[in-house]
């Protein structure tokens, strides 16, 4: 469904500052994959997730969504069909606006051609926000005239969740987005995220630091290091993998350790 | 009291004010909702009293209302145009845009620097001639301005809610949310500046047909004016529910030509005039921090107080 073919990016080309972000990544994520990446610090994972979002054009190959060409795809149409999820809680909503306003920012998303440009959210609508607010089992429901500001970290991640899920997206892009969290927090949005994912058959990609959780979630593991996937793994050898394995492979293609210190903390504290 | 501001100054005051306060809601709507500082506001205000005057010499004073504000929005869509299309900082677009109105508005007087509307009806004068009573020939500007104003905060205010609305304060709320939804952030900031804009047309139309007159210079300063309204206007009535903050705009406006109406009572004279507006802006804009300042001041003073009682009581013991 997604496919990443001999993409390169590099920053601020010609400068001392250049730096190749991407070099050929390549990547087919099949319907209903869920994979977890994880890599070094600076791989280049949060960089494939704005190239596939559209935050910027790639300087070079092609990106592909459900058998169409979106490499030149324009960010705000690609979004109709990718969720995406920040690590900064703050990112994904606008402080100011209610939660209802939010979450009707946020249904244009399917609605952009049965709604006109100057009609309110109607009755229906504010039933149907109020019903899957309530499914986060957080109490939002009875707080939708709240500014999100006064909301939690976890609120708000929960909430950008439902945001970027409730009109069910082909692809959902997960950056650590529940790294910013306290650990009990941070369980529950996990929970929260296979819930809708599982529920809705969303193919989607989760960056995490876990290496539990690398290995645990989803049904596949993508590795990253300097702009490259370094090694991929699914099905049987997946399922037979531990960490140790998973961090000599990382070692054995990357040709050096796993720099990451949340991630050798995580494995260390084994959570 | 009436002696010192009699009813015929207040109610100048209130006219002006509400006239003003149309600057103030574009403003809100560039500055508060966008988060955009459009220093083009200048320009745009004189743009659209030129082309009102303009239209209103020519006999017809109710069209030259949309003729201003649409002239407003070709202003608006040029300052959008070059942030957002061709990368110019916001508030060098801006004054990239103001400087070169100052010669479009010349060019729209005839290549003169005044113009007079008298001679020709205004809606001032079509209205004022529907009743002949004392009463309402001294108050019918402030009714009709009050009934404009009424309209356009409504229609702000019925607009923000709006799907498009909503996405226009997305925008301006937070960019990373927008990049992550189906917001074109290009469509949302020109449409913002082209309606914020609208209202600053309207302003000078109205400015313009009040005082009969339309002058190149009339816009000078008005950005500062406008901000300072706004920001009294948060000050007094707060950033809670949109339509006090909406209401805000209007009543921070005519707030600040009744502290002008006194000054110009003080025998202030006009020549200090200008400073005195920019010290009333200083003071309206930094007041929060000040505030904050002299909390601070006073949480230290005591911290550092109950601290030295608490050694004293050390030592006591
Ligand atoms: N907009 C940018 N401008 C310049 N350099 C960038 C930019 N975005 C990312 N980079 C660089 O690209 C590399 C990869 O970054 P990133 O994808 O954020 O890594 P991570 O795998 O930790 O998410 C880093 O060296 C980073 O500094
Ligand atoms: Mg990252």
């Amino acid at each position: 469904m997604l496919k990443i073919e001999h993409v390169f990016k590099t920053f601020n080309t010609g400068t001392v500052n250049e730096k190749k972000a991407l070099t050929d990544l390549n990547l087919e994520l099949q319907d209903g994959d869920f994979a977890t990446i994880i890599g070094s610090n600076g791989a280049g994972k949060s960089t494939m997730f704005n190239a596939i979002a559209g935050s910027f054009y790639t300087d070079s190959g092609f990106i592909e969504l459900d058998g169409e060409d979106i490499t030149f795809t324009p960010e705000h149409t690609r979004s109709r069909y990718i969720g995406r999820l920040f690590q900064d809680p703050l990112m994904g909503t606008a402080p100011h606006m209610t939660i209802e306003e939010n979450l009707s920012v946020a249904y244009l998303r399917a609605s952009e051609h049965k709604r006109g440009l100057f009609s309110h959210v109607s009755k229906s609508e504010r039933d149907k926000f109020r019903e899957q607010l309530s499914l986060l089992d957080m109490g939002l429901e009875n707080r939708m005239n709240h500014p999100v500001g006064l909301l939690s970290g976890g609120q708000r991640q929960a909430l950008t969740l439902l945001m970027a899920t409730m009109v069910t997206p082909k692809l959902l892009l997960l950056d650590e987005h529940t790294a910013a969290l306290d650990p009990s927090t941070a369980a529950k949005v996990l929970d929260l995220t296979k819930k809708i994912i599982e529920e809705n058959h969303i193919s989607c990609l989760m960056v995490t630091h876990n290496m539990n959780q690398a290995l645990e979630l989803g049904n596949r593991t993508l590795m990253m290091n300097n702009g490259n996937i370094v090694f991929d793994v699914k099905g049987e050898e997946r399922s037979h993998m531990t960490i140790k394995d998973l961090l000599d492979k990382f070692e054995e293609n990357a040709g050096k350790a796993l720099n990451n210190d949340r991630i050798l903390l995580s494995t260390k504290e084994g959570v | 009291m009436t002696g010192f501001l009699t009813a015929g100054i207040v109610r100048t005051a209130l006219e002006v004010g509400l006239i003003y306060s149309l600057v103030a809601l574009s403003l809100f709507i560039s500055y508060s909702i966008l988060n955009i500082c459009d220093l083009s506001t200048d320009g745009c205000y004189t743009l659209g009293c030129a082309v009102g005057a303009i239209v209103t010499i020519a006999g017809h004073p109710f069209l030259a209302i949309p003729a201003a504000m649409l002239a407003g929005i070709c202003s608006g869509y040029v300052t959008a145009l070059l942030q957002t299309k061709f990368g110019v900082q916001s508030i060098l677009a801006g004054i990239i845009v103001n400087t070169g109105l100052y010669t479009v508005n010349l060019a729209v007087m005839g290549f003169s620097s005044n113009v007079s509307i008298f001679g020709t009806d205004t809606i001032f004068s079509l209205f004022k001639n529907l009743n002949s009573s004392g009463f309402w020939k001294d108050w019918c500007n402030l009714i009709l301005l009050a009934v404009i104003v009424a309209a356009v905060c409504l229609l702000i205010k019925w607009f923000l809610g709006t799907t498009l609305g909503l996405s226009i304060r997305a925008t301006g709320d937070s960019p990373a949310m927008v990049r992550a939804s189906s917001i074109n952030p290009i469509f949302t900031i020109t449409v913002g500046l082209c309606f914020s804009n609208a209202l600053t047309g309207l302003a000078g139309c109205l400015i313009g047909q009040y005082n009969k007159t339309c002058d190149i210079n009339l816009g000078t300063g008005m950005v500062t004016i406008a901000l300072a309204s706004l920001v009294i206007g948060e000050t007094l009535l707060g950033r809670g529910k949109m339509i006090f903050r909406i209401l805000g705009m209007v009543v921070g406006s005519c707030f600040y030509r009744f502290i002008i109406s006194i000054a110009l009572r003080l025998n202030v004279p006009t020549e200090a005039f200008k400073l005195v507006s920019a010290v009333i802006v200083a003071i309206a804009i930094a007041a929060p921090r000040a505030k904050q300042l002299i909390a601070f001041k006073h949480k230290q003073m005591t911290a550092m107080q109950e601290r030295k009682s608490m050694r004293g009581d050390k030592a006591n013991a």
